[in-house]
């Protein structure tokens, strides 16, 4: 085979969009978000476009890698139409209620299953959980070198690896070979979009789903069971402030605001 | 919490994982130190060691042990600089190994939510992420407050059976450490040792820092934030000009973020930005997310102004201008500048 192969770790989320919706079971204290559409991560997105200008470049293969319940598996037709060659799909209820640790689990025996692998690219963060875990998590339990927060790549054909990731107020030029685990920003790239032949190529693409016989992952190191982190009470914060609307015009309204800056001494 | 088991017999220390940059300890370093000090001594005593992994750091670690760390790891060594996954994350997880500490807590810097997964893979540990509230019970057991759906749901999180606890905080949560008089002890680790049998499979070639112009939005007194409703580059800098003439910070909205009309990503405040805790924040087009909210729920004064009558962002606010901002900014610039007594020039776009 020539070229890299290269997995690509997809989430689906709820739609972001909807997070007005996420309500909280007043009586068992448990979230619902029922009636939210899945979508696909969005950091993920820009992951999967990296992966496929590399296989522009160099040739090889994607895998998409998802660990989500089936019924949420047809949110990676939408991926493999963007590109990429097949789907996994890992699923099984003993993966429920996972902590980052474990889904990493769940992740890297995903991942050993397709491989050999040269690169994993995973979005950065999710938008629903947001942990930046994963990408590292994934990395360290696989063996291999691991980056979060790349925001630039750029892979030779002998699959050494210049990256630059972001840091506050500027950024470090890392370099390094494959194979490596890799979590990236959205400032990385611009997505394409999904032409209708990628709709219509993503109908013949597979999607395998893998539970956790499949994977043989010892269950009592995933779902809540194997996790290290345990949900306790749930609220809905409130940053409600007293709402006092300022009168009159314009001008009305600047000395109005000029007054508060006095009194509260940043001003004058 | 029901039915567990607990692993409450062992309190252990509170360890801080510090941070540098520029020469200077980042300020969440300071800031999760605060918040370890206030913890042990909540939950009666208990000692509160920082760690410090880097190159020429001496100096740094003095200070921490100024601020109140009872004890100061120090790991300074050449390989150790620049900040590398590798090489942090085996010095880290071998020294809590030998160390045993209770709880770690990292600042959710772009290097620490890197670092703190790592260190947590290798050590077989929960981590709760970017939390925005800690609290330790009496018998050692952690409290982590993160919150999910862009700011809209709280949750409690707890590693009831593995040690240690570990945490990354979002910056700008809590309050620092003063600097004391205290002397906490240096402890200098043998670095060589620490980093024996590892794998170095990364090499950071250089590093570039870009020391944003004007004041740093975290220690800014006054806050001028903008929103998807300024709806430009040009209009954002009437943003700029006021935040300037009151010697303040310019902040933003992810979608303005996203827009590109913001000085860059270092500006955003929100879940997956900053957070801000100026004595006065002036909003201006922000429809008022909670991703946004919660980067701001600290500050002292919180003024929005949105043409939008039933814009969000007035519930979270203490005084509500409906209005334009195009009309606003203009007129308090030529206000502000009377009032201090400089030139009455005119503003542009008005």
């Amino acid at each position: 085979m020539s070229g890299f192969h290269i997995v690509v770790l997809v989430k689906p989320v709820p739609d972001p969009g909807c997070y007005d919706r996420v309500e909280i079971d007043p009586a068992t204290g448990v979230l619902a978000r029922q009636g939210m559409p899945s979508v696909l991560n969005p950091s993920d997105r820009h992951a999967l476009e990296e992966a496929l200008v590399l296989q522009e470049r160099h040739g090889g293969r994607v895998t998409l890698v998802s660990m989500t319940p089936e019924s949420s598996a047809e949110t990676l037709r939408e991926a493999l139409a963007m590109g990429g060659d097949e789907a996994v799909v890992l699923s099984d209820r003993v993966f429920a209620g996972s902590d980052s640790l474990a889904t990493s689990r769940v992740l890297a025996a995903g991942i050993a299953k397709v491989a050999p692998f040269d690169l994993v690219l995973a979005g950065n963060e999710s938008a629903d959980g947001g942990t930046v875990h994963v990408p590292s998590q994934v990395g360290e339990l696989l063996g291999v070198a691991h980056l979060a927060n790349v925001i630039r790549l750029e892979v030779d054909a002998d699959g050494s690896v210049r990256a630059r990731t972001r840091i506050e107020n500027g950024y470090v030029e890392v370099e390094g070979a494959f194979p490596m685990v890799l979590g990236v920003r959205r400032e990385i790239n611009t997505p394409r979009y999904t032409s209708l032949m990628g709709v219509i190529a993503s109908q013949g693409k597979p999607i395998r789903v893998l539970g956790a016989e499949d994977l043989g992952v010892d269950r009592s190191g995933v779902g809540m069971e194997g996790s290290n982190m345990r949900p306790g009470k749930l609220s809905r914060p409130s940053y409600r402030r007293k709402g006092e609307r300022v009168k009159g015009d314009p001008e009305e309204a600047v000395l109005r605001i000029v007054g508060i800056l006095r009194a509260e001494g940043v001003l004058g | 919490m029901t039915g567990e088991a607990k692993v409450p017999d062992r309190k252990g220390a509170i360890w801080i994982v510090a941070e540098q940059a520029g020469g200077k300890l980042a300020p969440v370093s300071l800031e999760i130190l605060g918040q370890a000090l206030r913890m042990a001594r909540e939950a009666g005593g208990g000692e509160v060691a920082a760690v410090l992994v880097g190159k020429d750091a001496g100096a740094l670690a003095g200070e921490l042990a100024a601020c109140g760390a009872d004890k100061v790891f120090l790991a300074d060594d050449r390989r150790l600089s620049p900040y590398q996954n590798d090489t942090h994350g085996a010095v880290l997880a071998k020294l809590i190994e030998r160390e045993d500490p209770g709880v770690v807590l990292f600042g959710a810097s772009a290097c620490g939510e890197e670092l703190a997964p790592t260190v947590a893979a290798r050590l077989d540990t929960g981590l709760g992420a970017h939390c925005t509230d800690l609290d330790l019970s009496a018998d050692g057991l952690l409290m982590m407050g993160v919150l999910g759906f862009g700011g809209r749901v709280h949750t409690e999180m707890f590693c009831p059976m593995r040690r240690p606890q570990m945490a990354s905080v979002k910056p700008g949560m809590f309050q620092p450490a003063p600097r004391g008089e205290r002397t906490g002890t240096v402890v200098r680790e043998d670095v060589a040792g620490l980093l024996e049998g590892e794998r170095i499979r990364l090499r950071a070639v250089k590093v570039v820092q870009e020391e944003p112009g004007g004041v740093p939005l975290e220690g800014a007194e006054v806050v001028v934030a903008g929103g998807f409703g300024i709806g430009g580059k040009e209009p954002w800098a009437l943003l700029e000009d006021l935040a300037r003439e009151l010697s303040g910070a310019v902040g933003c909205t992810r979608p303005a973020l996203d827009e590109g009309w913001t000085p860059g990503d270092h500006t955003m405040i929100g879940t997956s930005g900053k957070t801000v805790r100026p004595k006065v924040y002036l909003g201006f087009g922000i429809s008022g997310s909670p991703h946004h909210m919660v980067g701001i729920k600290d500050a002292g004064v919180i003024v929005s102004v949105n043409n939008d009558p039933r814009a969000p962002v007035f519930e979270s606010s203490d005084y509500c201008v409906v209005s334009d901002f195009r009309k606003i900014v203009p007129a308090l610039l030529r206000e502000i500048r009377k009032v201090k007594g400089g030139d009455v020039g005119q503003p542009s776009l008005v």
